[in-house]
């Protein structure tokens, strides 16, 4: 079987949850690889499938944006020659294998939503305009590039040999243009991340700035916290937590807009949700064209009474 | 003395139906009034507040059929200098990455300093035409900056990524991708509109980028879609109104979805 490298991200060691989807993926294509820069949890990659790990371990890779890891992974590619190239769709993710794609003359496809292998053809689903359309694709030059999106897969473990393989490589001048001065990490919210979560709760304008209500009924579910551009740029919450055209696309199985009214470049972040709930005092807010199951009503008396709900219903 | 070229991008007004030419699989730009992207205004902003505080110009480059000279000329009355519209047949249907090659030979073509690009394309662009320009220039690329300033030679960039805020530097020759955070883009002026008439576009194919036909378009791409379909449209969902028990609904609704 032939081999398929992972890009892998670990942030602080610690390897990142769609990563392990990818090498879930990996499997159904050929014998998993992973490709880890810096630091990473290698224990876990077996756990994941991973037969191979190659590891990057120059200071390099950390202090300049992408190209030395572009430059690093496409001569990889060049020297195992994979049936596929898998990466997350993060913007490193996206720029990373991007530019390996046009480095090793191969196809590159982004934000996969599922990736399917019949035989030796591997095909790709994406989602366009805003989840309106989903697009079918098959890479017609080289080894297929992919990003795959969060949640696309579910991880499965599976005992891979993880035999960790030191790989040096000489990253060019070229490639050292782009320096990182300071980097400053985030701090963790204690809740689920944004992009990974399987339910998300988010805030718009209609909070009003406190946002105690959409937390507490996020953290009944064990949800993400999310918010819309009108909250992000009035200060309540760090851009980070932004959903949409400009911010976060999430694709959760449960998303909950509280006090959003569902522009368009809101709804191009969140529309590929399973299931859509809002809570909005205006019957005609767009967000309701969207949803399952919606309540028209103040978000701040009817997010308290479901939060007390599910506490019961928990007991 | 700072020469800024941006790359705009006329796309199809996301308020309207987007849809695929069933013909070839491709977008279709003919039945949808198009406009300059609107994250490209904030590139053409972040590149006139460059030029303003010190000595420069700015160009606009976009590549695209006919109308995308609107798009030239929306930046054109912001206040950018010059336009270059590059327009081929061959090029429709072109993917990331043929779009790049046709972006990275007309800057080639230029006077630059700096090379501004917006975040994506609102037309369900990717993000990645900025860092494979750069990758065919060679040069280095800071993408998705939050906050730009230039400094004599020297770009400093913030950027709020997803698992840190990082602060990056490059000198020389670089590309650049702003997000909107990098602040309002500017409306055009009576001014402006006025002096815009006057400002030259000049029109590039193909051949002047020495550029063959075959090395664009749906044939060139390294991909190709195989089927496309719409989203099933969502089955209508139920609403309630909030009478006391609103928040309850809710949950027995969570509940029967196995959420709760
Ligand atoms: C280039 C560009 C990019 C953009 N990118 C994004 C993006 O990434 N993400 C994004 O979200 N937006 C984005 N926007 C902004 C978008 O167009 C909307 O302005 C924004 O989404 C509105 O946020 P909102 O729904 O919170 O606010 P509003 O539209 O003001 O809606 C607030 C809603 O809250 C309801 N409400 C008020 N009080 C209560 C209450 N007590 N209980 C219940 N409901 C209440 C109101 O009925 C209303 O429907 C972008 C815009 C542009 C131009
Ligand atoms: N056809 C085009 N003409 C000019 N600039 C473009 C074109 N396509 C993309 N760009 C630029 O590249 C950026 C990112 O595009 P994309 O990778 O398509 O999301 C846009 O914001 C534009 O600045």
């Amino acid at each position: 079987m032939s081999e398929v490298l992972v890009l892998i991200e670990a942030p602080q060691g610690k390897v990142t949850k769609p990563s392990l989807e990818l090498l879930t993926i990996a499997r159904s294509i050929g014998e998993p690889s992973a490709v880890v820069f810096g630091d990473a949890d290698t224990g876990v990659l077996a756990e994941y499938g991973a037969e191979k790990i190659y590891t990057f371990d120059d200071a390099v890779y950390g202090e300049f944006l992408v190209a030395p890891k572009a430059e690093a992974l496409a001569q990889l590619v060049a020297d195992k020659s994979p049936a596929a190239v898998l990466a997350p769709a993060s913007t490193e993710g996206k720029e990373i294998s991007a530019r390996v794609a046009l480095k090793t003359d191969s196809g590159w496809i982004g934000d996969a939503v599922d990736v399917t292998v019949d035989g030796d053809t591997i095909t790709t689903t994406q989602s366009v305009f805003a989840g309106n359309f989903t697009v079918d694709s098959q890479v017609t030059q080289g080894a297929p590039v992919i990003t795959v999106k969060p949640n696309s897969v579910s991880p499965e473990a599976a005992a891979g040999a993880g035999t960790v393989e030191a790989v040096s490589f000489e990253v060019s001048e070229a490639a050292k243009g782009a320096k990182i001065t300071s980097s400053e990490p985030r701090q963790s919210t204690g809740r689920p991340e944004l992009t990974e979560a399987a339910i998300v709760v988010s805030g718009g304008r209609g909070t009003g700035g406190d946002f105690s209500e959409v937390e507490a009924l996020a953290d009944a579910l064990g949800a993400a916290v999310g918010a819309s551009r009108a909250a992000v740029d009035s200060g309540w919450k760090p851009h980070t937590f932004q959903v949409g055209q400009t911010g976060k696309t999430v694709s959760p199985q449960l998303y909950v807009a509280n006090g959003i009214s569902g522009a368009i470049q809101h709804r191009a972040g969140m529309q590929t949700s399973k299931t859509i709930v809002a809570v909005n005092k205006d019957d005609e807010a767009p967000i309701f064209e969207l949803v399952d199951f919606g309540v028209v009503g103040d978000l701040k008396t009817v997010l308290p009474q479901a939060t007390e709900e599910i506490g019961k219903r928990k007991g | 003395m700072t020469n800024i070229v941006v790359a705009v991008k006329y796309v199809p007004d996301a308020t309207a139906d987007r849809t695929f030419n069933s013909s070839d699989n491709t977008v279709d730009r003919e039945n949808v009034d198009g406009l300059l992207s609107e994250l490209d205004e904030y590139a053409v902003e972040q590149a006139l507040q460059v030029v303003e505080a010190g000595e420069g110009e700015v160009t606009v480059v976009t590549v695209g059929p006919a109308d995308a000279a609107d798009a030239v000329r929306k930046a054109l009355q912001m206040g950018a200098d010059k336009g270059v519209h590059v327009e081929d047949d061959a090029i429709h249907g072109s993917d990331a990455f043929a779009t790049s090659l046709v972006l990275a030979k007309a800057i080639e073509k230029l006077e630059y300093d700096l090379v501004f690009f917006g975040m994506a394309s609102t037309d369900g662009g990717l993000g990645v035409v900025p860092t494979l320009v750069a990758e065919r220039l060679g040069l280095p690329a800071v993408t998705y900056a939050s906050e730009v300033t230039v400094d004599g030679d020297t770009v400093k960039i913030r950027r709020d990524g997803d698992a840190a805020t990082q602060e990056i530097e490059g000198s020389g020759k670089l590309v650049v991708s702003v997000t909107d955070q990098t602040g309002e883009a500017r409306y055009p002026s009576f001014k402006g509109i006025m002096a815009a008439k006057k400002k030259p576009v000049e029109e590039w194919s193909l051949s002047d980028l020495g550029i063959e036909a075959s090395q664009v378009g749906g044939d060139a791409a390294w991909t190709k879609v195989e089927s496309f379909e719409p989203r099933p449209p969502r089955t209508a969902g139920e609403i309630v109104t909030d009478e006391g028990d609103g928040g309850s609904k809710l949950v027995e609704f969570l509940a029967s979805k196995k959420f709760v």
